[in-house]
């Protein structure tokens, strides 16, 4: 990824992405191009390099912004009506990161709003499409930015994974795509969709690529009291790699054959390289889905209980009082999906039904964080499908919320248990579909899963 | 029919950290411009984060502990939902599960005692203005850290629920954990009150008064309220539980929420914020940074300072510190500000008899001369130096300074000009010194004695009109232009008049 500041210019490099963006509009992919300002940051790095002076590790590199993340170029729209027009006088954590190593952010990416989705259909510009089947969806919440790492218009792409957000996008259109452990990354300046699950990742074609990423991204932040100390540059020594775990729960139908068969093709080939591949039984993840969809729309509520059109976005017009600001300003700004969260977080928490379902759900996700704990007693690592099935078509699913909350059955677990999770590609179905298994591990071994990914190629 | 009226009193109280509690703004908002406090994790743009300010935990420590209330090791922040275009975030960052300081208790000066439930930390909401047809929003009080303290029903009487709310704000004044400016909303109090026949055992329903800014509102809110609930109680009718509005003009409290159904907030641990744990050993260091408090003075000076005088000075914890460290009891920098000097151990007054007379005088005259001063409120701001007044004290004793004198120097010593003077040039200079040398005052009443004018006087005083002493004191004060003990002079004369 390392730009060769001697054969080819960053000038070069963001007009060719920019190039290649407009080449692909038909598959919606982003909700912002930054034509003017990445030129200007391009221009001012070609000139650093002619000076002989030192640039970044990212000099020049063009990338893809989840349209979730803040900064001052472009508006943070999180795909929503509500956000429309915001212009964000801040700079997310993470974006100072990248762009003080000297990426170029050429565009912000399509997601589902508020990263609401599985799918980017729920965005308010309209939904991705895959990158592979135009009639397929791009997977989501991040669909765009999948697709834009997937169709090779830039060279890494940002991305917020709160059930899976990430890397079921990157299985969708054959790219790798990483949460890492909770905390890892600074979440200031992204918009929040449920605060004790939400994780800052990428979407990279190599693991390579996420391994830098991830030296440059990762670090505890004044800004986020949640974030850790930086371990991801400091844990020295790798223990070797020996025992990777398979989950058995989920080795049945709903998993379609295509990717189960793509799951063993891999285990004989880890077995091939002298690995000890092990069987387990983690019967509390079958709670994971019902919990994650109790704890994260509350959080969800709580979060999108900012947007009153009060102090800044979309204000409807229709208001004589102030319950009817609020209620016509949150009914006409935020997407059906959004809505259906708001109604069920307020429901888990309302004081009738906290502890039966806020409540109980806190509590199996203590006891899905032990399962975890005690599979890592047993193996190094856990492979996995991230979903049940490949990307499925444009309209499929989206007027059929339940079936759309099963695709995070197999991703949503991580998140409630804090463990990071990197999606890699694994060939295809036989209709040419891309497929994605998710390498998973304990809380902060990224760095040496990320390492360990290179061994399943 | 009589009935036994049960109070309890929610107050909160505003701290006098530097920045707010979740963001790097200013918090003393006071004489701003509306808005012009405010940073974006105040106003809520997305993607904001709260950032826990530490000040507010350890000022947090020491209001408990001014209660004598438990620290919890361990607390958490949870989210209370409303929409109020008060409320940027659409909650309030409250501790509604596990709040920071337990249950404790609050002596009255009475000899009362009112058990405090809990107290836990939050932030404050911001202040709307109402007009015709639109309302105005001021975001600077967003955010600045509150700890609202919740006491048991074991207040009786309006006039208990005053004094225990006055005593509140000398607790957390002396602790310098809260500015205590009432007039700008720094403590405001949420008063419950009930009506049970007497000698029942159960509590009646409660109405809840929202919103008092002074001790006199609480006072008379609760006294209107027992008259109100006695009346409707007296006709057989019920007290509807309620939230009331206190008017100081009318001296009536009014329903505020009666159309409204009960709110539920929809608690939820705030996941922004990880738990607050505290180590023993942090909870024992900030503790020991508690100054002395009222009891303490109570107790140290309640002999030589008189009732009422040590009750006056008890509303001034800079006045208590000044005396203090004059009696010798606190190091210099106790006195000089408003949070600072928590950093010194205090140490309790071992009273010695040589501080006493110091002790009386300067509570008199902070109580009579320097709270009577037209300026006082700005000499209280800027006391002069503990050496000063020490040696005020000092010269009063020894009899350098007459009681007109000392009072004198001692408001000399409040311009800000004298304060790298010592007080002994300063009575030099305003030539108030008194004449004390027995040999000189001696020679003075001689020649006094031997003026024709005063032979009558001589004889009359002789002949046992005991009155015509004063006029040859007179005399000799008029002779040494007033700088003569009168005492010492009368004494002389007595001798040698005898």
């Amino acid at each position: 990824m390392k730009i060769a500041n001697k054969t080819v210019t960053a000038t070069r490099l963001v007009k060719d992405a920019l190039e290649k963006a407009k080449h692909f509009a038909d598959y919606n992919i982003f909700t912002f191009l930054n034509e003017e300002g990445a030129l200007k940051k391009a221009a001012e790095i070609d000139a650093k390099i002619a000076r002989g002076e030192k640039v970044g590790r990212l000099a020049g590199v063009p990338y893809a912004l989840k349209d979730n993340f803040l900064s001052p170029e472009g508006d943070t729209t999180a795909s929503a009506h509500i956000l429309e027009g915001c212009a964000s006088p801040v700079t997310a954590t993470a974006v100072e990161k990248l762009e003080a190593e000297g990426a170029i952010m050429i565009g912000r990416a399509n997601l589902d709003a508020f990263a609401h989705g599985s799918s980017t259909e729920n965005s308010y510009f309209g939904p991705t499409l895959n990158s592979h089947d135009k009639t397929r969806v791009a997977g989501g919440s991040s669909g765009g930015s999948a697709v834009a790492v997937a169709l090779d218009i830039v060279e890494f792409a940002t991305g917020t994974d709160t059930g899976g957000s990430i890397r079921q996008p990157a299985s969708f259109n054959g790219v790798y795509g990483f949460k890492p452990t909770y905390g890892t990354i600074s979440r200031y300046g992204v918009v929040a969709m449920a605060s004790s699950l939400d994780c800052i990742g990428f979407f990279t074609k190599t693991p390579e690529d996420m391994d830098l990423l991830m030296s440059i991204a990762a670090g505890q932040d004044p800004k986020d009291m949640t974030t850790l100390p930086d371990y991801y540059n400091t844990n020295s020594k790798a223990s070797p790699v020996h025992k990777i775990g398979i989950i058995k729960d989920f080795d049945n139908d709903v998993v379609d054959a295509n990717i189960r068969n793509a799951l063993k093709d891999k285990c004989e080939l880890l077995k091939s390289k002298g690995y000890e591949i092990v069987e387990l039984e983690m019967p509390t993840l079958k709670y994971a889905l019902a919990a994650y969809y109790i704890i994260q729309p509350a959080e969800v509520a709580s979060n999108l209980s900012r947007y009153d059109g009060v102090r800044y976005g979309f204000r409807s017009n229709d208001s004589s009082n102030l319950d009817g600001l609020y209620e016509n300003t949150r009914n006409e700004g935020f997407m059906p999906e959004n809505k259906r969260r708001i109604m069920i977080g307020n429901f888990v928490l309302s004081s009738g039904f906290y502890d039966a379902y806020f409540l109980k759900a806190a509590k199996a996700r203590t006891l899905i964080i032990d399962e975890y704990n005690k599979a890592f007693s047993k193996c190094d690592f856990i492979l996995t499908p991230v979903s049940p099935n490949p990307a499925f078509k444009l309209g499929e699913k989206v007027n059929d919320p339940v079936a759309m909350y099963l695709e995070d059955l197999m991703s949503v677990s991580l998140n409630l248990a804090g463990v990071p999770g990197l999606a890699i590609p694994a060939g295809e179905t036989a209709e040419g579909l891309p497929i994605g298994l998710q390498l998973v591990g304990p809380r902060r071994s990224d760095k040496r899963l990320i390492e360990f990914a290179k061994e399943i190629i | 029919m009589k009935y036994y009226p049960t109070i309890g009193i929610e107050c909160h109280v505003q701290l006098a950290t530097k920045t707010k509690l979740f963001s790097e703004v200013d918090n003393d908002a006071r004489h701003k411009e509306p808005n012009s406090c405010v940073s974006p994790v105040d106003y809520a743009l997305p993607g904001m984060l709260p950032r826990l300010n530490g000040e507010a935990v350890r000022l947090a420590i020491l209001a408990g502990r001014a209660m004598n209330c438990e620290i919890n090791a361990s607390s958490r922040f949870d989210r209370k939902h409303y929409f109020y275009p008060d409320s940027p975030k659409g909650y309030q960052i409250t501790q509604f599960y596990h709040p920071i300081i337990g249950e404790g208790y609050v002596d009255l000066p009475s000899g009362g005692k009112v058990r405090i439930e809990h107290a836990h930390l939050e932030g404050d909401a911001g202040k709307l203005t109402h007009f015709d047809s639109y309302s105005l929003v001021d975001l600077n009080r967003v955010d600045t850290p509150l700890i609202e303290i919740v006491s048991m029903p074991d207040i009786h009487s309006a006039k208990d629920a005053h004094d225990y709310c006055k005593e509140l704000w000398r607790l957390m004044i002396f602790a310098g954990v809260s500015y205590g400016d009432l007039y700008n909303g720094n403590m405001r109090f949420d008063v419950n009150v009930s009506l049970a026949p007497e000698g029942s055992n159960e509590l009646g329903t409660r109405a809840e008064v929202k919103n008092l800014n002074s001790f006199r509102s609480v006072e008379r809110a609760v006294e209107y309220e027992i008259k109100r609930q006695s009346k409707i109680l007296d006709a057989g009718e019920k007290v509807i539980q309620e939230t009331r509005g206190w008017s100081d003009a009318t001296g009536e409290t009014t329903g505020q929420r009666s159309k409204e159904e009960a709110k539920d907030y929809r608690y939820m641990p705030e996941p922004d914020i990880p738990p607050i744990n505290l180590s023993e050993e942090f909870i024992a260091t900030e503790s020991a940074k508690l100054p002395l408090m009222p009891k303490d003075y109570r107790e140290k000076f309640g002999e030589i300072i008189p009732h009422d005088t040590l009750e006056i000075l008890l509303d001034y914890p800079q006045l208590m510190r000044k005396i203090a460290e004059v009696a010798g009891v606190l190091p210099e920098e106790f006195n000089s500000g408003h949070t600072q000097g928590r950093s010194a151990k205090p140490t309790v007054p071992s009273q010695t008899s040589s501080a006493t007379p110091a002790i009386k005088l300067l509570s008199n005259l902070f109580a009579s001369v320097l709270l009577a001063e037209e300026k006082s409120a700005e000499y209280l701001n800027d006391l002069p130096a503990g050496k000063q007044l020490g040696d005020l004290a000092e010269m009063n004793a020894k009899k350098e300074l007459s009681s007109t004198a000392t009072k004198e120097v001692f408001l000399r010593l409040f311009d800000p000009q004298m304060r790298n003077k010592d007080t002994r040039s300063i009575a030099k200079e305003l030539g108030v010194i008194q004449e004390n040398d027995l040999g000189a005052l001696e020679k003075i009443v001689d020649a006094v004695l031997a003026k024709p004018e005063t032979q009558k006087a001589q004889e009359d005083f002789r002949n046992g009109e005991e009155k015509v002493i004063g006029f040859l004191v007179g005399q000799v004060m008029k002779e040494s232009h007033g700088k003569a003990n009168p005492s010492s002079v009368q004494e002389i004369l007595r001798k040698k008049l005898a």
